[in-house]
């Protein structure tokens, strides 16, 4: 009878992270003692969903967890409880353990059971110890709801509610099932539920997806109004509720303080045992009845959802990435996309009987094409970007977290969190950006005595920063901390042998000795940081991404890392070059300079390989066309160009026919269709329509090697 | 796009006996191809070389924004290669390999027809030992008494790729 519901488990989890990230957030900004309701309400909010969530889709071990989290949090937020910086530690660590679970879950991963059952043991004595302080009756937690011998009033009268339940026609569009209500609230107790069949219309009118039936329930059980109210709490919106207690209402009154404490284990009760306890139940048949009938309803509407689903997306069985994307984004879109569809109109009626004194309106029009497709262009480019706060949100954490760790005390701050950047570069840029933050907290800022020591605040601060620059997103990461030691770093490169003994290099330069590969300073190597593996490896990320890391720094006053990133990878600005009929495309970034060669620079070595003489430096010629086996209209090269380039930090300097002219690029995967080509990164496709080679300068150096390696070895064996 | 195009296309098929080939002629020779694998046929255009290939790789083209790889059929079966004419044509297919499915295009010389083909009728190639490869052949069929070699185009045009590697690592 159920819907196949895993198609949702990837919203669930995504949500869920998303809800989890939240709830962090909101913990970090918790004060202790002076706790903001409105953020106890959010992080509630956020467990509430997971929770709810999480047993819809039967993860019956993250229900149970989030649900202990989630009396604790009720009670702060009822006031019940005062926030305490050890509670708001602990439902951090509950946060991770909360992410783990669910990680573990959704790559079908077993999940730390004893580190669950430990935060899950420690969150229950923490529930525990206050009830114990608060009430002095824990006797009252302990005995549950069954049997209650507290106050007099109570025991006259026999208990229970009276439950006007009439869902809305959309309620089982929300997902909710009454079935599964009434069957939770049968676990409360024993009730009697009446179905009011008088809505339901005639069986052709009947639309499987509305839900017209109603419910009169009468729940004879030893419960609050508000755990009544708990298990409506999702369709609350759904329908109309009308709850009243069938006796007097000072039970209500009495039964409050009590059942609050008693609250958890009855609603741990329900959660833990198997649904078909209401066998047991002696008023259970009105519920099956009622159960038969929705069954009824439910294969047709199975049915109608079958349908439905073919005509719409399949679900991606395998992880697909996706993006949210504002919804003006997309409103944005709608609208050019309608300009776009008048114009192209417009363009029709104009061709359909031309003549030549139109062509000044073909040529707006043509105009008004050109403006439309290049705005349609950069808007949905914009859907890719999002805002750098998703890659910020993670370092009030891991500074709170780490600050600690080291007792230090620090104060992150942060600004341009919603400096725009493409998701796939900001994916690959969170690594690297948690290692320059850990590596500034680590070896950056001093501890507390030490700064007062130097005559600065006790705290120390840690900024991040972002903005555009041009065509790139910079993101600062700056500390007013120890900044580097210039003479430390120097002795140590000397020490590793990556300079000389007697070299002379500039502040700077000696600077940037801290991103080659196996440096570190730390004179003790912490599980923070200071292995050594990390600056080059940031450095190299960086590249990767087609951006730059450089350090600015003064002893004693902090130091500030500036990374500069393209703001998408998609698009590149292109150097067109011609090389016989064929038109390759260089990546401007990795191009220095363009020359006409002089005959008096070319030089040989040993027959092989060409060097070209540049101020004082000695470039390997690449002949493009013997790598690539083409036709070129040059060979010699005084004819040629060359195009200076710097890949993999290498200089080199290709041959080429002729320059043509500089533009953007989309750049398109050859893999996709084909396989990688050594020598070329991608595709694209020029203004006329053909496909334009991009050349991959890094590959390129390396092929060339490669090339002059086989040729010397010919001649040796010839 | 595709899917509905997928949806129609499954439709037709279910009322015809067997399943419907696209034909084509090379060097005199009627070869076909499962119509379902057929994106669109499409003329001779000039196409982007690309560099150290094997010569059966013709280079790429841009098909609506994507680019398409385009394998001569001549030069992959070793025949004597023709100079392009009016009735050569580009057939656009959807090749499936393990790492999912890809677009490739072959030359041919010209497009033939569409068949019928049922499965029964589909024979299996003759064993011509070391002489010629039938790897890349499904079955015969025959329409009219005339022979339609049935292309496996998975095998085909995945095995030139995977040659090209090959090549490649070779030199």
């Amino acid at each position: 009878m159920s819907i196949d519901i895993s198609q949702f488990l990837d919203t669930f989890y995504e949500e869920s992270f998303e809800g989890l990230d939240t709830m962090e957030a909101e913990l970090l900004g918790l004060n202790a003692g002076e706790a903001d309701p409105e953020s106890i309400n959010t992080i509630f909010r956020a467990a509430h969903s997971i929770k709810g969530g999480s047993g819809t889709f039967g993860l019956m071990n993250v229900a149970d967890f989030t649900h202990v989290l989630e009396t604790l949090l009720d009670e702060m937020r009822d006031g019940r409880r005062d926030v305490t910086q050890p509670a708001v530690d602990l439902m951090l660590t509950s946060v991770d353990v909360l992410r783990e679970m669910l990680t573990a879950l959704r790559n079908s991963e077993d999940i730390d059971t004893a580190r669950v059952a430990d935060v899950h043991d420690q969150l229950e004595a923490l529930l525990k110890g206050d009830a114990d302080a608060a009430e002095g009756a824990a006797v009252v937690a302990e005995g549950a709801a069954v049997e209650v011998d507290t106050p007099e009033v109570v025991k006259s009268s026999t208990r229970g509610w009276k439950i006007a339940f009439k869902p809305l026609a959309h309620l089982f569009k929300t997902g909710n099932d009454p079935v599964r209500i009434i069957k939770e609230l049968s676990e409360l107790g024993p009730i009697k539920a009446v179905a009011d069949l008088s809505t339901v219309p005639e069986f052709d009118l009947l639309d499987p997806e509305e839900c017209c039936l109603a419910w009169d329930i009468e729940l004879e059980a030893d419960v609050t109004e508000e755990q009544v109210n708990d298990v409506f709490a999702w369709v609350d919106e759904d329908c109309d509720l009308v709850i009243e207690a069938m006796v007097s209402d000072v039970v209500e009154e009495i039964a409050m303080p009590e059942a609050e404490s008693a609250a958890l284990p009855t609603l741990e009760t329900v959660a833990e045992a198997d649904l078909p306890k209401d066998e047991s139940m002696p008023d259970a048949a009105p519920v099956s009845e009622e159960q038969a009938k929705v069954e009824q309803a439910k294969p047709v509407e199975v049915v109608a959802n079958k349908q439905s689903g073919v005509a719409a997306k399949k679900p991606q069985a395998a992880e697909s990435g996706s993006i949210r994307v504002g919804i003006d984004k997309v409103d944005a879109l709608i609208n050019m996309v309608g300009e776009l569809v008048i114009t192209q109109s417009m363009l029709n009626q104009l061709g359909e009987d031309f003549t030549m004194d139109r062509v000044q309106r073909l040529q707006d029009g043509l105009t008004e094409l050109e403006r439309h497709t290049r705005e349609l262009q950069e808007n949905v480019m914009q859907i890719r970007m999002l805002p750098i706060s998703f890659s910020f949100n993670r370092f009030p954490r891991l500074v709170h977290d780490l600050s600690s760790k080291l007792n230090k005390k620090i104060e992150l701050k942060m600004s341009g969190e919603n400096t725009e950047l493409d998701k796939t570069v900001m994916e690959k840029i969170g690594d690297p950006l948690v290692h320059l933050v850990r590596n500034s907290l680590d070896h950056g800022i001093e501890s507390p005595e030490i700064r007062l020591e130097k005559g600065k605040p006790e705290t120390g601060i840690l900024h991040l920063n972002a903005y555009h620059q041009g065509g790139n997103i910079v993101i600062e990461i700056t500390d007013d901390g120890a900044g580097l030691n210039t003479d430390r770093i120097r002795e140590k490169a000397i020490e590793k042998n990556l300079i000389g003994k007697n070299d002379l290099l500039s502040e700077e330069k000696i600077h940037e000795l801290i991103f080659a590969p196996g440096f570190s300073t730390a004179n003790v190597v912490s599980d923070v940081s200071g292995r050594g593996v990390g600056m080059d490896v940031v450095k190299r990320n960086i590249r990767d991404l087609g951006g730059v890391v450089e350090v600015k720094s003064k002893q004693d006053v902090g130091s500030t890392f500036t990374i500069r990133l393209p703001l998408t990878l998609a698009i590149l600005d292109g150097q067109l070059v011609r090389l016989g009929d064929e038109t390759y495309i260089v990546p401007l970034v990795s191009i220095i300079e363009s020359l006409q060669i002089k005959a008096e620079s070319v030089s040989t070595i040993a027959g092989g390989a060409e060097l070209y003489r540049l101020r004082e430096e000695y470039l390997p010629i690449i002949r493009l066309h013997e790598i690539f086996e083409i036709t070129p209209v040059n060979t010699e090269l005084v004819n040629g160009l060359l195009v200076v380039v710097e890949g993999d930090g290498q200089q080199a300097g290709i041959f080429v026919d002729d320059l043509l002219g500089q533009q953007q690029v989309v750049i398109k995967s050859l893999e996709t269709n084909y396989k990688k080509v050594e020598g070329l990164s991608g595709a694209t496709i020029l203004g006329d329509g053909t496909v334009a080679l991009i050349l991959d300068v890094a590959g390129l150096v390396t092929l060339s090697r490669e090339r002059i390696k086989a040729l010397k070895n010919q001649a040796a064996v010839a | 796009m595709s899917m509905i195009q997928g949806l129609d296309n499954n439709s037709l098929a279910e009322n015809v006996e067997g399943n419907q080939y696209l034909t084509f002629l090379l060097a005199g020779e009627e070869y076909g191809v499962d119509i379902l694998r057929v994106q669109e046929i499409k003329g001779w255009d000039n196409v982007t070389m690309i560099p150290n290939t094997p010569d059966y790789i013709k280079g790429v083209i841009n098909l609506r924004g994507t680019i398409v790889p385009i394998v001569d059929l001549r030069a992959r079966f070793s025949l004597e290669t023709i100079p392009y004419g009016i009735t050569t044509v580009v057939i656009v297919l959807r090749v499936n390999s393990e790492n999912g499915s890809r677009i490739m295009g072959i030359v041919v010389d010209a497009v033939s027809e569409v068949y019928n083909i049922s499965d029964e009728a589909l024979k299996q190639a003759p064993d011509f030992g070391q002489a010629i490869s039938t790897d890349f052949v499904m079955g015969l069929g025959t329409v009219d008494d005339k022979m339609i070699i049935v292309l496996d185009i998975d095998h085909l045009l995945n095995s030139s790729v995977l040659k090209a590697i090959a090549d490649q690592e070779v030199k």
